[in-house]
């Protein structure tokens, strides 16, 4: 039962909860309804952000919720130096569960600990999107109709980036699943992240997958623009990388892009994209329900 | 070839033995020793059969707290306790990183949300040879060279 739970990292669900948001998402996806009549959601953005706010606001909207918040912490008590741990007094008073995004890795947890109201967190730092994953792993469920004994190739910065560690542990809970990673030798997935194939050659990979998860170099989480200098553009898919790739094959990516996938590839099959972040409302919808009113009339 | 040594009996305090070699010094420290008036012998360098060379500290007068013997357990995970009374070893124990760490150490992260407000840190023990620890807040793991005590 995941009523009043908060979600912080992809680790809080078993396989089984995360089928039932899958599950939940499919049923919600055409649906509009009153299960957040009366209730409202904070969403606290103290980080800029496009597809994940706005897919949580249409979520709440078409739930028949309202909302609360603000966006990169402007306009609030935030500007004041307000620390997080008095926002989160203040909003879990107000409102039926926040939605928080957070520069500090572990801010989502330590506001999961000092709210009375569930906490989703919409990324934390370079730590954990959980949110995200879930919106991955529903785009991968729906182009290969399973996750387990999928060869899954993760392609840029794995060492920064939040999308990519929380889909990692996602997909340890799915059996027969082959990781094949593809990046510069400074941005490598951390160890701890059990057993995956190193790859620095993107043509190497590229006939062995079903899913290719292609990630931004994110200048912003890198240690200084020298090491940005390094290791931008490395990585540039285009349409003519794919012409041994498997039929069935599907491209996806948190987005924005920045150069890793030139737009030739848009109009080719692989391309799934722009319909993994559509997917992203499903996802939402299904667990602001299942957090909030599962069990409601 | 092993040497004897001797170093002052005590009547009543503590001998912690087995500590790695010069973490003597922060045992120092983290027990707040060099602000203590009573008696501290440090050894350091001692012969030992397990670990090549070892330290040891004995202190006159104190006995340690559950908080101070977890603390300890940090810069040496292989020390033994004696409590001495009436110059009779009472009680010989080895100390054990526990399993979860309150307080006690800084998270090495920069981006760590408990460098930035005031949040009590909180670790979970992942190895203990060798030591290694996990924030509960950021996920990150980290070795003894990075640990910070605090």
């Amino acid at each position: 039962m995941l009523k009043n739970r908060s979600l912080v990292s992809i680790r809080d669900l078993t396989r089984a909860e995360i089928e039932q948001v899958l599950d939940t998402a499919q049923k919600l996806e055409n649906h509009r309804g009153r299960h957040l009549e009366h209730r409202q959601v904070a969403l606290l953005f103290y980080e800029a952000s496009t597809r994940t706010r706005n897919s949580f606001l249409t979520a709440v909207h078409q739930l028949g919720g309202t909302e609360a918040g603000f966006s990169s912490g402007e306009g609030s008590s935030v500007a004041k130096g307000e620390s997080l741990h008095d926002t989160i007094k203040m909003f879990s008073a107000y409102c039926d569960a926040i939605v928080l995004r957070h520069p500090r890795d572990g801010a989502a947890r330590w506001a999961a600990d000092i709210s009375d109201v569930p906490i989703i967190n919409a990324g934390d730092g370079k730590n954990q999107h959980p949110t995200q994953t879930l919106l991955d792993l529903y785009a991968i469920r729906s182009t290969q109709g399973r996750i387990e004994n999928l060869s899954i190739g993760i392609m840029g910065d794995l060492k920064y980036g939040r999308t990519v560690h929380s889909l990692v542990d996602a997909l340890s809970l799915y059996p027969g699943v082959q990781l094949h990673c593809i990046s510069p030798e400074s941005l490598a997935l951390p160890q701890s992240y059990g057993p995956h194939q190193i790859h620095h050659r993107l043509e190497d990979v590229i006939p062995q997958v079903d899913i290719l998860y292609c990630t931004r170099i994110q200048r912003e989480r890198l240690p200084d623009e020298a090491e940005y200098e390094k290791v931008r553009g490395i990585y540039r898919l285009s349409a003519s990388h794919l012409h041994n790739a498997r039929t069935h094959m599907r491209i996806l990516h948190p987005l924005p892009r920045v150069d890793e996938i030139h737009p030739d590839v848009d109009a080719t099959p692989h391309a799934y994209y722009f319909q993994q972040a559509a997917g992203g409302v499903a996802v939402r919808k299904a667990l602001l329900y299942l957090l909030i009113a599962q069990g409601e009339a | 070839m092993m040497r004897e040594y001797k170093v002052y009996r005590i009547e009543n305090g503590t001998v912690i033995d087995h500590i790695p070699h010069w973490n003597s010094l922060k045992v120092l420290d983290l027990l707040g020793l060099r602000q203590c008036h009573d008696l501290v012998t440090l050894g350091i360098g001692l012969d030992s059969k397990d670990m090549g060379r070892k330290d040891l500290v004995k202190v006159e007068n104190r006995e340690l707290s559950e908080e101070e013997m977890d603390k300890l357990a940090l810069v040496a995970p292989q020390a033994t306790i004696n409590l001495i009374r009436n110059s009779e070893r009472t009680s010989k124990h080895k100390v054990r990183v526990p399993d979860h760490i309150r307080g006690l150490v800084r998270c090495p992260n920069s981006g760590c949300i408990t460098r930035h407000e005031y949040v009590p840190t909180r670790f979970d023990t992942i190895s203990r040879d060798p030591l290694e620890l996990r924030c509960y807040y950021c996920n990150v793991q980290f070795r003894s060279d990075e640990l910070e005590l605090l």
